[in-house]
């Protein structure tokens, strides 16, 4: 009986328990046009990552629990001093200090517009996103950056207002517990799991 | 607001100059079930070597150190794949370096391979590149593909790296194209261009006789791109080398090649395009400040640069690059020109960042006939062909190998050497390909100088590459 590879960290180390890998055999690949001689072979893999989010963990960690953290340098040096970040960045990428974490939620729920926007009707393996996917690319006042994310209610279009929602139950702790709905949506059109 | 200092804008100085002696490329396609990624290099090595007129042994006497552009290792399942490629040459035990910089990754290796030469590190360099992208299905192709965008930020997102690109198309389709249908048909034209010159290239994936209503009819991908709109995923290789001017004549002793000077420059911007922060539009010597001052009213929200609209990696490479030939402006100056065509609407974006149209005028580029090889509004030369090759969206996208492929073709128009190259029936029949009976020579006729852009994902890294006849360059001390 094979089991999900889970991991802690005790001491600075990783524990582990489970499978991070899965054995499946390789295959011949033959040449139905020619005698069904040998081309090549099949090389199946399935194994599992550690990933360590870093600085950013804060960020991955508040989506859970329905925030939205920016960063902020204060360093009064920097020659862009009081830049705010969305996407978060760990550093200032003028003076490399660390940035201050920001929460920026409240300024998100009122401020939130569609800079640019598209509806893919494709995706790639291990896709966990329904289709067409409406990716959205987000500004918010006073943050120098644009955020890409999705939609999950509404019809995307520029200037278009939106707001934040979160994956509280049964988060993820990745980019994918944030997603956007269109300005007035009411909290039971959210898709399960998610809160404002 | 970005700004750049001085020292970070110089022009760059090569120690002395460098030459283009050769090129090779292999036959492209989707899948080669039959062919290792070697034999694909060894077929792009050999053509060189014959061009110069001698054995790929002679040939191999010659090089001092190699440059291999090979992006994802991911695909093949191979680390060092350069190790063993360098070995299946027989270029043991010269020093090698793999380069890797998304779909620029030809054009960094070139980058890479001028420095070492213009440097005098090596008086004669192989620069290679290939990529083999047949080795899993298309969903999990496009997963690796998507592992080239931010893996926390972007990835998750769908696993999909044209959702990622396409948000950039959306807003230069709205912004600047103004949502109308007349730019959507000149979109749809630069396809037809493409894999209708892609039917005059034996090297070519996907030639196509097809028309602006067949790429608009065509399956929608992201709105407004559609299948046509795209470039392909291809499996293929291609060389060149590089020399100083001593090791040039030697090489070229017997040949019709004729050494080629060449300068190469790169660009990046951020991974994400999230991350872009506003700053002014760092001018090409063929532009005023003053020409920008109503883009946001001509274009409401073009005024924010580059925002999602515009590559500052390409506009950084063009200005590097045309500082060191001399060039103040590209369409007056180059004779034929080949542009990271990944999408259509990608292809317009390119034409303003390298100052071919100023911000916003991109598609006058097509509407005027200037891109094609005969003005179809004239019936006269274009003013500056781009992609006879059939470019990436009719002739290939096999990454590590684009750039070159592009090198390759540029240098073929300026040896006055492309009906050759493209027109013998020998190489149509050794690809088992049929040459079209109106197959037609597309020689830029008098081409004496030209340019190659390879530019990465959403615009991570872009190389422009310029190629002069030596006896036709603008500026002397270049
Ligand atoms: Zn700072």
């Amino acid at each position: 009986m094979s089991m999900f590879g889970q991991v802690f960290v005790k001491n600075n180390q990783y524990k582990l328990k489970g499978d991070f890998h899965h054995m499946t055999p390789n295959m011949p690949i033959r040449n139905a046009d020619d005698e069904w001689k040998l081309l090549g072979v099949t090389n199946p893999r399935a194994m599992t990552y550690m990933h360590s989010y870093g600085g950013e963990a804060v960020f991955f960690e508040s989506l859970s629990q329905g925030k939205l953290m920016a960063s902020r340098c204060d360093n009064s040096d920097c020659n862009i001093t009081g830049t705010i970040y969305m996407p978060f960045r760990i550093h200032c990428p003028d003076c490399l200090a660390k940035n201050s974490v920001f929460d920026l939620t409240d300024i998100a729920k009122k401020s939130a517009t569609i800079h640019t926007f598209m509806e893919c009707q494709r995706s790639g393996a291990f896709n966990l996103l329904d289709k067409p996917i409406k990716f959205i690319n987000i500004e918010f006042d006073g943050v120098a950056t644009i955020l890409m994310s999705y939609l999950v209610v509404g019809t995307p279009k520029f200037g278009m207002k939106v707001v934040p929602i979160f994956k509280t139950t049964g988060p993820t702790y990745t980019i994918l517990d944030l997603a956007w709905v269109e300005e007035g949506t009411k909290e039971e059109q959210l898709p399960e799991g998610f809160s404002f | 607001m970005i700004t750049f200092s001085k020292q970070q804008l110089k022009i760059p100085k090569l120690q002395r100059p460098v030459y283009l002696v050769t090129a090779g490329q292999s036959k492209f396609d989707r899948a080669f079930p039959d062919k290792r990624t070697e034999e694909l290099c060894i077929d792009s090595f050999t053509m060189a070597a014959q061009l110069l007129e001698i054995s790929p042994a002679e040939l191999k006497t010659y090089i001092h150190s190699c440059y291999y552009g090979h992006f994802a290792d991911h695909f093949g399942d191979q680390l060092l794949g350069e190790s063993v490629i360098h070995d299946r040459l027989g270029l043991d035990p010269l020093g090698n370096i793999g380069v890797k910089t998304g779909g620029a990754t030809g054009g960094s290796t070139i980058w890479e391979g001028m420095k070492a030469v213009a440097s005098g590190y090596s008086d004669c360099v192989l620069v290679m590149g290939w990529e083999r992208m047949d080795e899993v299905p298309t969903d999990e192709g496009n997963f690796l593909i998507s592992c080239a965008a931010d893996k926390d930020w972007e990835s998750p997102l769908g696993h999909i790296y044209t959702g990622y690109y396409a948000v950039m198309a959306q807003r230069y389709w709205q912004i600047f194209g103004k949502s109308e249908d007349s730019f959507r048909r000149t979109l749809a034209e630069i396809s037809v261009k493409h894999h209708g010159y892609a039917r005059f290239n034996p090297y070519a994936q996907a030639p196509m006789d097809i028309t602006v209503d067949d790429v608009l009819n065509s399956p929608v991908v992201a709105y407004p791109l559609r299948a046509l709109d795209c470039c392909l995923m291809s499996v293929g290789a291609a060389c060149t080398i590089l020399c100083d001017e001593d090791t040039a004549v030697k090489l070229t002793k017997n040949s019709k090649n004729k050494p080629l000077r060449l300068w190469t420059s790169a660009g990046t911007h951020t991974l994400r395009p999230a991350d872009r922060m506003d700053m002014d539009i760092p001018l090409l010597p063929n532009e005023t400040a003053d020409q920008y001052k109503d883009l946001g009213e001509r274009f409401p929200g073009g005024d924010r640069y580059p925002g999602f609209t515009g590559f500052l990696a390409a506009r950084v490479a063009a200005h590097y690059a045309y500082g060191m030939a001399g060039i103040t402006d590209p369409t007056e100056d180059l004779d034929v020109v080949e542009l990271h065509d990944a999408f259509t609407i990608s292809d317009v974006q390119t034409y303003e960042d390298i100052g071919i149209r100023p911000y916003g005028e991109g598609r006058t580029y097509v509407e005027s006939g200037d891109c094609y090889h005969t003005n179809p509004n004239t019936g006269q030369p274009g003013k500056l062909p781009s992609n006879i090759s059939g470019g990436l969206i009719g002739c290939m996208h096999s990454v590590g190998a684009t750039g070159i492929m592009q090198t390759f073709e540029i240098a073929s128009h300026i040896w006055n050497r492309w009906e050759e190259f493209h027109g013998d029936e020998n190489i149509w029949n050794k690809f088992n390909r049929q040459k079209p009976k109106d197959w037609t020579n597309l020689q830029v006729v008098g081409a004496k100088r030209g340019m190659a852009i390879s530019h990465a994902g959403v615009g991570s890294h872009v190389t422009s590459t310029i190629l002069m006849d030596p006896d036709h360059l603008i500026n002397k001390d270049a």
